[in-house]
């Protein structure tokens, strides 16, 4: 579960990013956080990410409140959190099976189990064929795969996607809405930042906009939205 | 404790690490290795110096003759006062007689009958004295001074120059290799962290993944460490591997071409200065190669 109380964060620079927001995220939801650029999306991301502090409120995150969690116990953290981002960031020097064996490999996870979780993982999002690809020999969609399955091979508890489709078409786009929503079968809660009116109305599901810092929708099912 | 799994991906990853930055790598092992190939150098002179100082201290002595009027027993009794100080190794009584036989021996070689015309009169009676070797040169000034205070004590024979000179000497190459070495190392220091700074930037991408995805500050920060320490290891390893030949054939070069000075100085085999040289320089390495990565990567790695 993921509560966020009265948060808000100010750049150095003055400007408010966020401005005394309150979210709450179940356990096994699948939530979009919409919102155009500069709505504070990213921040909020990097906050859950514990990338940066917030200037005052609380972020929870499976009982971890994040504000008094020491530094060394950041990793652990992390750990329970897959991250996907829009220009997938993959290791261009490393095959599919490395990049997704790197997520496990740095953090100490023995050869043995590498060896029978990337094989799996890899099946789940469709790329057994490709696992001695280089990520400049896929496609968009399949990088964006390959992305999903690092972020997934140390089974967090919590993915969090940052405009996953932002760099796919629409094809391809839904394909990896619909592998989201397989993987939020599985269990996993599904955090989706986004802009993209058209993936939230096809996906149907709690949608939270943010607009200059501050929630200014909640809504079940995606049919409504609130865009100025 | 750390998996065999997570050492040899750090160790891979380090090594890679050279080799996508090789130039770097390469430079900075060139420093390295210059600063340990003289830190060799003065390694090896300063402990031959100190070599040869130890034997000059057995060698170079100190001669102290007494008044004619004291008696032998007299002169034994002062002997023991000098051979209780702690800085003497040993103090020898050489009679009149013995000095008066010792100089006809080297004197008087074959021409023996020449001495028989003093009979039993010894000209150098009177000259009874104790030789006396310290256990250590730099002792010799104090040491002298005190002698002279002894009641009875005549004349005190030493060479003071033998012994100051020597002393210098080790001292100024002492400073100026520790000076030299210093500056050297402050370089390869600099060197290794502009290298681990490039390998930092090449991997930024890389470490900005592995903090995502929950990587701990050691396992992002140890391939850098294995970069620094191998390039520190291998710098002290060729200039080592140098030294090892190129001592061998200077100390018998030396022999060889300036054989007038053997009965003078005496190199230390290099079985018997090899190991600690190895030893320090492989330390020095590792420690430059360490030092200059590990704090280079906290400075860039902010987790």
């Amino acid at each position: 579960m993921i509560e966020i109380r009265d948060l808000s964060k100010t750049y150095k620079a003055g400007s408010r990013a966020l401005k005394h927001i309150n979210i709450t995220i179940d356990d096994g939801e699948f939530v979009f956080i919409m919102g155009r650029s500069g709505s504070g999306k990213s921040t909020l991301l990097r906050l859950l990410l514990k990338e940066m502090e917030p200037t005052s409120g609380r972020i929870v995150v499976n009982d971890m409140d994040l504000g008094r969690m020491p530094r060394r116990y950041v990793p652990r953290y992390r750990r329970q959190l897959g991250v996907v981002f829009q220009d997938f960031r993959l290791l261009k020097d490393k095959t599919v099976y490395e990049n997704v064996a790197f997520a496990q490999r740095v953090i100490g996870v023995p050869t043995r189990i590498i060896r029978e979780t990337v094989p799996e993982m890899l099946r789940l999002v469709g790329l057994s064929s490709k696992y001695k690809s280089y990520p400049n020999q896929l496609s968009g969609g399949e990088q964006q795969r390959v992305a999903i399955a690092r972020a997934l091979i140390n089974s967090p508890e919590v993915l969090l996607a940052d405009e996953p489709t932002g760099n796919l078409d629409a094809q391809n786009s839904m394909e990896i809405m619909y592998l989201l929503e397989e993987i939020n079968e599985r269990g996993t809660t599904v955090v989706v930042v986004t802009h993209s009116r058209e993936i939230v109305e096809r996906m149907g599901r709690r949608v939270i906009t943010l607009d200059r810092g501050v929630v200014t929708g909640d809504m079940e099912g995606g049919a409504r939205y609130d865009e100025d | 404790m750390m998996r065999i799994s997570t050492l040899f991906y750090c160790l891979k990853e380090g090594i890679r690490n050279i080799g996508r930055n090789i130039w770097f790598s390469l430079a900075s092992t060139a420093i390295i290795s210059a600063c340990i190939f003289l830190f060799c150098l003065f390694f090896a002179l300063v402990v031959n110096v100190q070599y040869m100082v130890r034997r000059a201290e057995t060698t170079v002595g100190i001669t102290v003759f007494f008044d004619e009027s004291m008696t032998e027993s007299e002169i034994l009794a002062v002997g023991e006062e000098i051979r209780v100080r702690p800085e003497v190794m040993e103090a020898r009584y050489i009679s009149a007689g013995e000095a008066w036989e010792e100089f006809q021996k080297e004197y008087f070689a074959g021409m023996e009958e020449l001495a028989e015309g003093f009979a039993d009169d010894n000209p150098l009676a009177g000259s009874a004295s104790y030789e006396i070797f310290l256990k250590q040169i730099d002792g010799q000034k104090a040491f002298v001074e005190w002698l002279g205070t002894v009641p009875g004590v005549r004349r005190i024979n030493y060479s003071g120059d033998t012994a100051a000179g020597l002393l210098s000497f080790n001292r100024i190459l002492g400073l100026l290799s520790a000076g030299i070495i210093g500056i050297l190392l402050a370089v390869a220091v600099f060197l290794i962290s502009n290298t681990i700074t490039t390998a930092a930037a090449f991997r930024r991408e890389e470490n900005r993944i592995m903090r995502l995805i929950g990587a701990t500050n050691f396992m992002i920060r140890a391939p850098f460490v294995v970069e620094g320490v191998v390039i520190g290891l291998i710098g002290a390893a060729i200039p080592l591997a140098g030294m090892y030949f190129l001592y061998r054939s200077a100390v018998a070069y030396v022999m060889e071409h300036f054989s007038i000075l053997t009965g003078l100085i005496e190199f230390l085999p290099l079985r018997v200065i090899f190991p600690g040289m190895a030893a320090v320089a492989l330390i020095l390495g590792v420690g430059i190669g360490f030092v200059g990565s590990f704090f280079t990567i906290r400075r860039h790695l902010k987790v």
